[in-house]
C-alpha cells in the first residue's frame, strides 16, 4: 500500500464530491431544508416547551441520522448516475483512498447539517448550552460525525449495487448507528444540561462514539475494495 | 523487446486455454487468442456469447480460473490490480460525473494516476472536446460528446489498451464517425482497442481484424474491412 497515493486518492474523491454537491445544490435545497423540516414538524408534534427542552437532544441526533440516509443516498447516486463508481474500480483506483475520500466529504456536509441542526433547537427548543457545554457539543459532534460518516460510506458502497438499495440502506444503517444516537445524545443532553445534567457527566459518552468511529473508520478503509469489487 | 529477452513484440493481450466463471458458470470456456500492440479488434457474437465477460477478464475485473493469461505483459492471475490501472473499460456508460464540467471530468480521471494538466489539455485536444465544450456541464452533452469525454478520460489517466463494450450505441451517425476517427487516431498513436460489437459492419470497418465469441470461446474470422 502506498500512504501518499491513497490520501493522493481520497483528496481528490472529497474534492469531487464537494464540487458535485456544491454544483447541484441538492444538500443546501433538499436535504437541510428536510432536517429543519423534521425539527419544526417535532415541536408542532410536541407543543410543549417543558417537553421540548427535554427531548431536543434527541431529537437533533434522530434528524440528523435520518438525513445522513439522504447524505449517503445521495453520495452514492452521483457515482451510479453514469456508471463512475464502476469506473472507479475498473481503473484500480485505491479503494482506501475512495473510502477515505467519500467519507471525508460525507463528514464535512454533516458537520454543516449539525451545526444547522443545533442552530434550530437553540431557537426552537430553547437549547441553551453554556461555554463548556459548547465544547463538548463541538467535540461530540466531530467524533460522532466520523462514525456517521464512515458507517455511511461503507453501508453505502454495499447497498449501491444492489437492486432496491432506496429501502435497503436504511433497514442496514439505522440499527447500526444506535450506539451513535445514544451515545450523541446522551453527550448532548449534558452539553444541554438538560434535566440539570452536569456537562462533566457528558464526556465519558465521547469514549463510546469514539470506539465506534474507530471501528468503522478502520473496517471500512480494509474491507471497501472488496465490498465494491465483484 | 519482450519479458523473455526475445526480439518479437509482445502482445497487448495473450490468452491461453482461459477459463472464467461467472458464479459457477464457465462463461469463458478455453480461450485462445493473441492480440498485438496497436491493433483495433472487434469481438463478435451472438448474446450471451461471452464478449462483455472476454472484456472484463481483460480488465482486470473477472479472476482467472484456468489458462494463461497475460496482458500489457502483465499476469492476470497474479497481478490484476497493476492490470487495471493499465487498461480502460468504457461499457454501456460512461463513467462521468454529469454535474461536472468536461474539464473537470478528465481531469479527475487524469489526476486518478497523477497526470498533469498538460497531459489533461493534450487528451482533451486529441477528443476535440477543448475550446467551447470544455466548460459544459457533461450532462448538457450529446451522446457522442460524452463519449469522447469518457475516451479523453481513458487518454488523460494513460490507458495503454482499450476495452470497448458496443461504442456506437445511441450515437447518431456523425457521432459514430467522429468515434470511429478518434479510435483510429488513437490506434495510430499506440494504444490497443478492442471493441465487442452488435454492429458488424460499422465495427469490422473500424477494425484490423476480427474474433468471434461463441459459446465462451474464440476462433479467428480474418481481417477486417
Amino acid at each position: 500500500m502506498n500512504v501518499s497515493s491513497t490520501f493522493r486518492v481520497a483528496r481528490l474523491i472529497a474534492a469531487k464530491d464537494l464540487r458535485v454537491e456544491w454544483r447541484s445544490r441538492v444538500v443546501t435545497n433538499q436535504v437541510l431544508p428536510f432536517a429543519v423540516l423534521v425539527m419544526v414538524l417535532f415541536a408542532f408534534a410536541l407543543d410543549s416547551d417543558a417537553v421540548l427542552e427535554r427531548v431536543a437532544p434527541g431529537l437533533v441526533w434522530l434528524a440528523t441520522i435520518f438525513s445522513v440516509l439522504f447524505l449517503v443516498a445521495r453520495t452514492y447516486a452521483v457515482e451510479t448516475a453514469d456508471g463512475a463508481l464502476d469506473a472507479l474500480r475498473s481503473a484500480g483506483v485505491d479503494p482506501m483512498g475512495i473510502f477515505l475520500g467519500k467519507t471525508a466529504a460525507l463528514a464535512a456536509q454533516l458537520l454543516v447539517l449539525e451545526a444547522l441542526l443545533v442552530s434550530a433547537a437553540v431557537i426552537l427548543y430553547r437549547a441553551d448550552p453554556t461555554p463548556s457545554g459548547t465544547v463538548l457539543l463541538v467535540t461530540t459532534a466531530l467524533v460522532a460525525t466520523v462514525g456517521l460518516a464512515s458507517v455511511g460510506t461503507l453501508y453505502g458502497g454495499l447497498a449501491a449495487g444492489v437492486k432496491g438499495r432506496e429501502t435497503l440502506l436504511p433497514l442496514l444503517l439505522l440499527p447500526v448507528v444506535a450506539p451513535v444516537l445514544i451515545g450523541a445524545t446522551r453527550a448532548t443532553e449534558s452539553a444541554f444540561r438538560t434535566n440539570g445534567i452536569a456537562v462533566s457527566e457528558g464526556w465519558p459518552w465521547l469514549g463510546l462514539l469514539a470506539v465506534f468511529a474507530a471501528i468503522f473508520s478502520v473496517v471500512g478503509a480494509v474491507a471497501f475494495g472488496s465490498l465494491i469489487d465483484e | 523487446m519482450s519479458s523473455d529477452g526475445s526480439s518479437t513484440p509482445s502482445a497487448a493481450i495473450e490468452f491461453v486455454d482461459v477459463v472464467a466463471l461467472i458464479g459457477s458458470f464457465p462463461a469463458l470456456a478455453g480461450v485462445t487468442m493473441r492480440i498485438e500492440r496497436g491493433e483495433i479488434v472487434l469481438l463478435r457474437g451472438p448474446n450471451g456469447a461471452g464478449k462483455t465477460t472476454l472484456l472484463r477478464l481483460c480488465a482486470g475485473l473477472l479472476p482467472v480460473e484456468r489458462g494463461t493469461a497475460r496482458v500489457l505483459e502483465l499476469d492476470l492471475t497474479i497481478d490484476r490490480d497493476s492490470v487495471r490501472r493499465r487498461v480502460g473499460l468504457i461499457g454501456h456508460t460512461n463513467g462521468s460525473y454529469p454535474d461536472l464540467t468536461v474539464t473537470e471530468n478528465v481531469r479527475f480521471w487524469g489526476r486518478t494516476i497523477g497526470a498533469t494538466d498538460d497531459e489533461v489539455a493534450s487528451a482533451m485536444e486529441r477528443m476535440k472536446i477543448d475550446g467551447r465544450l470544455a466548460d459544459v456541464p457533461v450532462s448538457r452533452l450529446s451522446a457522442g460528446q460524452r463519449r469522447r469525454t469518457a475516451l479523453a478520460s481513458l487518454i488523460a489517466r494513460r490507458a495503454q489498451l482499450w476495452l470497448l463494450d458496443e461504442p456506437h450505441a445511441g450515437l447518431d451517425a456523425e457521432g459514430r464517425d467522429e468515434l470511429d476517427a478518434v479510435l483510429r487516431a488513437a490506434a495510430a498513436a499506440g494504444a490497443t482497442i478492442v471493441v465487442a460489437s452488435h454492429e458488424l459492419e460499422r465495427a469490422g470497418s473500424l477494425a484490423t481484424r476480427q474474433i468471434e465469441v461463441v459459446a465462451g470461446q474464440t476462433r479467428e474470422v480474418g481481417g477486417g474491412s
